[in-house]
């Protein structure tokens, strides 16, 4: 199991360097430069512009600018950004607060898959199941944008439940309206998927065996069913994760949470090289090490993965 | 400019007439109570939306509306502007042009810093000496351009030491030489490039930029007062003595990043002004707000630039003809009104409504009312003097919310004239600008924000022969030579009579087909009073109050 964990720890260095180059050759070959674009619609003449790119080292050639970036990563230097803060200090900012709400989410989305999945399953067949169908359909078929602004309007500006925006108050607590509308925007899939797989175990022979055993049905359907079902419900948590990371862009927007959402588009629009590979870099570290838990966490719940590894 | 394009993304405005603006201190609603700013409290704290600075907080390094909002309040300049564009003393106690190249300026003893520091000339020379520089590479330096000893020559741009034209006469009077006629300067004073600068700046210009020190109305509200990304809190700076004193408690400006979200956040009173009213709000802004609200013509001057390079459109007889015809084929009215909501006004000249002298009656501006009949009529002419063959095409960035109104224009034209008219998409800003500026384009958009409230603003800078913004290329001797006389006139009536005239040259010529004004909308909240929005579409803050 150790050697195991090694293994795929160290394989997020190769991953890390792959992604970097890719996206680092990714935002240089977009066309346009990026700083005649700071100067919108009055144009500085070529002199300062020139002055600006060295000092970006825009100038240099992209895998002498590449190397100084990976070089500036050993030091734990990722770079500026045009407003001349530390892109690390950013990320430092911003990537916690973008942490908490996908945690939130995904909590929300777990704990309403869990419980009307279950349920559904349970009851298959009847009002309540079918009810449940139509309701995941809805919210799977609705965009995100538009959940977002009917929530804000509706328990944010008319019932004021909840504060509209979050701004500056980003604890848990302030957290709660984008989380929902995150939660919501997940949950369908995953609550579809508790239920089919609980379906199929509860048909399992050895769900047969334990009520015979004479156990009681409190506990073959929580230990026993609910256990062996929550394998893909993991997989699809650690999908959910990423997504709910990188998807927060829209939501970060509307509810104006400073996390990684805005920021990240910002600098795409720039051209901010080292704000934006430094921001897709987490990303993607992000997704392996959740892939990783992920996988980990197959062992616990399924004795054979963990003895087979 | 970098304020230009966030107002052309973002901001949306309404066709309120320019009476409004004058004649109404309180802001644009029929209200209008302006004899009782003492209503509200004194120590209530204004909340305001805002974006994080792009630069660190430095005068001449800001360039973008988001960190100039936080500037205009923590610094004062030695004019400052009303909500009309007319100019007002601040710093200054008296500024003379003694010729058109020649100015001597005299700030009021006794003013100070918020550290402490009192402001001297020296204050002012030292931070332009500064921004100047061409090692500083800041991007306000071209303010500077017009002063002796800065150089725009090839690679080099900027000052190599300190500007020749700046002369220390004592404590509080210094002189400002030009390096070519600029009657207009006085006027550009109040932007925040030419703020002064305190010495502690100079220790490290960087840690200044992050917590600055200023002479304003207000200032940072202790350490941390600037949250990156989430909000910037200001405090009245008790020192302060000049027309901006603050009437409220401070200014909190918050940052958002959508318009949407700082709508929602004035309609539940989490923010009390906001200076844009999202796109999606336009149909229902009136009855969230009721009077509350304001949307008015702003220093924003929208066209589409035919370039001198399209062919059939050269700068002769069937290049006229063919321009007066496009201007005459777009439905202004019709395109302000469905496309934007009101929140545009058609455009009667080269100007803004907002600025000091402009006119509605310009001679030769009929040419921009819509007259299909004529349009055919004239494009027909052009046609007997040359067949025009291919499509016409209209450049934009994607990336700015353009493509509705490029196709609505592009759909009159075609309507009108039976061409093929259409919209040509370019990803992001940096792209469409490269294809400009390598003439890969036809005609493209264009869009102006005056850096300050004067007609040579939104000419000079625009239209002379090889000035830096005349992105389509145009050239006149006429023109030109009309535009120097009005800006080497020491009298400001003489000034605009020259400047008006330059403008029937480009009526004649159409380098640039007007479109519109954009607006500012903005809205309040319930309690707060005295909202007044200045000639740059930034609220001016200082005279805000709100019950508490």
């Amino acid at each position: 199991m150790a050697t195991y964990i090694l293994r795929r720890i160290l394989q997020v260095i190769p991953v890390f360097i792959g992604a970097t180059a890719l996206i680092y050759f990714m935002v240089f070959g977009m066309p346009g430069d990026p700083i005649a674009a700071l100067f919108g619609d009055r144009q500085p003449p070529q002199a300062v512009i020139d002055q600006i790119r060295a000092r970006y080292m825009l100038d240099q050639p992209l895998i002498v600018q590449y190397l100084h970036y990976l070089g500036g990563i050993l030091r734990f230097d990722f770079g500026t950004t045009f407003s001349g803060q530390s892109v690390i200090e950013v990320l430092g900012r911003t990537f916690p607060v973008t942490l908490r709400l996908a945690v939130m989410a995904i909590l929300i989305s777990f704990v309403l898959s869990i419980v009307i999945g279950a349920t559904s399953a349970l009851l298959k067949g009847s009002w309540y199941d079918h009810f449940q169908l139509v309701l995941a359909l809805v919210f799977i078929a609705v965009p995100i944008f538009v959940l977002a602004f009917l929530a804000q309007y509706f328990l944010g500006v008319q019932l004021a439940w909840f504060k509209p925006t979050v701004g500056g108050q980003n604890d848990w607590g302030d957290l709660w309206l984008p989380a929902i509308v995150l939660g919501f925007s997940v949950y369908a899939a995953s609550m579809r998927l508790t239920r089919s797989s609980m379906i199929e175990s509860l048909g399992q022979d050895w769900v047969r065996t334990a009520y015979s055993k004479g156990l009681s049905r409190g506990r073959v359907v929580p230990v026993h069913v609910l256990r062996n079902s929550l394998i893909p419900m993991v997989t699809d948590i650690a999908t959910n994760f990423g997504i709910l990371m990188v998807g927060a862009t829209v939501t970060e927007g509307i509810f104006n949470v400073p996390g990684v959402g805005a920021t990240l588009y910002n600098a795409i629009i720039r051209h901010e090289t080292p704000t934006v590979v430094s921001f897709v870099t987490v990303f993607v570290v992000v997704y392996v090490l959740v892939n990783l838990v992920v996988d980990l966490l197959y062992g616990l719940l399924d004795p054979r993965i963990r003895y087979v590894k | 400019m970098k304020r230009n394009k966030i107002a052309l993304a973002g901001i949306t405005l309404l066709g309120a007439s320019s009476i409004v603006l004058a004649g109404c201190a309180s802001g644009g609603g029929e209200t209008g109570g302006s004899e009782s700013p003492a209503e509200g409290s004194s120590t209530a704290v204004i909340t305001t939306n805002g974006n994080e600075p792009q630069n660190p907080l430095l005068p001449a390094m800001t360039n973008e509306v988001g960190g100039g909002k936080i500037l205009d309040s923590i610094f004062a300049g030695l004019i400052s502007y009303e909500a009309d564009g007319s100019v007002v003393n601040d710093v200054a106690e008296n500024i003379t042009t003694d010729s058109p190249t020649q100015l001597t300026v005299k700030i009021k003893e006794g003013l100070t810093f918020s550290d402490g520091e009192e402001v001297t000339a020296d204050n002012f020379i030292k931070a332009w000496n500064y921004a100047a520089q061409a090692e500083s590479a800041h991007n306000a330096g071209y303010f500077f351009e017009d002063i002796e000893g800065f150089v725009a020559e090839g690679d080099v741009y900027g000052a190599e030491g300190d500007l020749t034209g700046l002369k220390q006469v004592d404590d509080y009077t210094f002189t400002i030489t030009l390096n070519k006629p600029a009657s207009d300067f006085a006027q550009r004073l109040g932007y925040s490039a030419f703020y002064p600068l305190p010495d502690v700046a100079f220790e490290d210009m960087e840690a200044f930029g992050e917590s600055p020190i200023g002479n304003g109305p207000y200032m940072l509200d202790g350490e941390g007062a600037w949250q990156h990304d989430v909000r910037i809190d200001l405090t009245v700076n008790p020192d302060y003595d000049g027309p901006r004193k603050a009437v409220n408690g401070g200014l909190d400006i918050v940052f958002y990043a959508t318009q949407e979200a700082a709508y929602a956040d004035l309609l539940s009173g989490n923010v009390d002004v906001i200076d844009a009213i999202p796109d999606a709000n336009l149909e229902t802004y009136e009855s969230d707000l009721g009077d509350r609200f304001v949307n008015q013509p702003a220093a924003v001057f929208q066209s589409v630039t035919i370039p001198e390079w399209l062919p059939g459109f050269a700068t002769d007889e069937e290049g006229r003809l063919r321009r007066a015809a496009i201007s005459h084929s777009i439905n202004r009215e019709e395109i302000t009104d469905v496309v934007f909501k009101g929140t545009r006004t058609p455009a009667t000249d080269y100007t803004s409504p907002v600025i000091d002298g402009w006119s509605d009656s310009v001679p030769g501006n009929e040419v921009l009312d819509y007259d299909p009949e004529l349009a055919k009529e004239l494009w027909a002419e052009a046609d007997a003097i040359n067949p025009y063959e291919g499509e016409f095409t209209i450049a934009y960035n994607a990336d700015g919310a353009h493509q509705t109104w490029v196709d609505a224009v592009a759909n009159s034209i075609s309507n009108t004239l039976g061409i093929d008219a259409v919209g040509e998409p370019f990803p992001d800003f940096a792209t469409y600008l490269d294809a400009r500026d390598n003439e890969q384009v036809g005609a493209f958009r264009a869009g102006w924000q005056a850096d300050y409230p004067g007609l040579y603003n939104f000419l000079g800078p625009l239209y002379a022969t090889g000035a830096g913004s005349n992105d389509g290329k145009y050239s006149s001797e006429e023109f030109d030579s009309l535009i120097a006389e009005g800006i080497s006139a020491t009298n400001p009536e003489d000034a605009n009579a020259k400047f008006q005239e330059a403008q029937t040259v480009l009526f004649t010529d159409l380098p640039s087909i007007p479109l519109w004004y954009q607006n500012v909308t903005g809205g309040w909240a319930e309690g707060v009073e005295n909202v007044e929005f200045g000639w740059n579409s930034v609220p001016l803050f200082h005279q805000i109050t709100k019950a508490e």
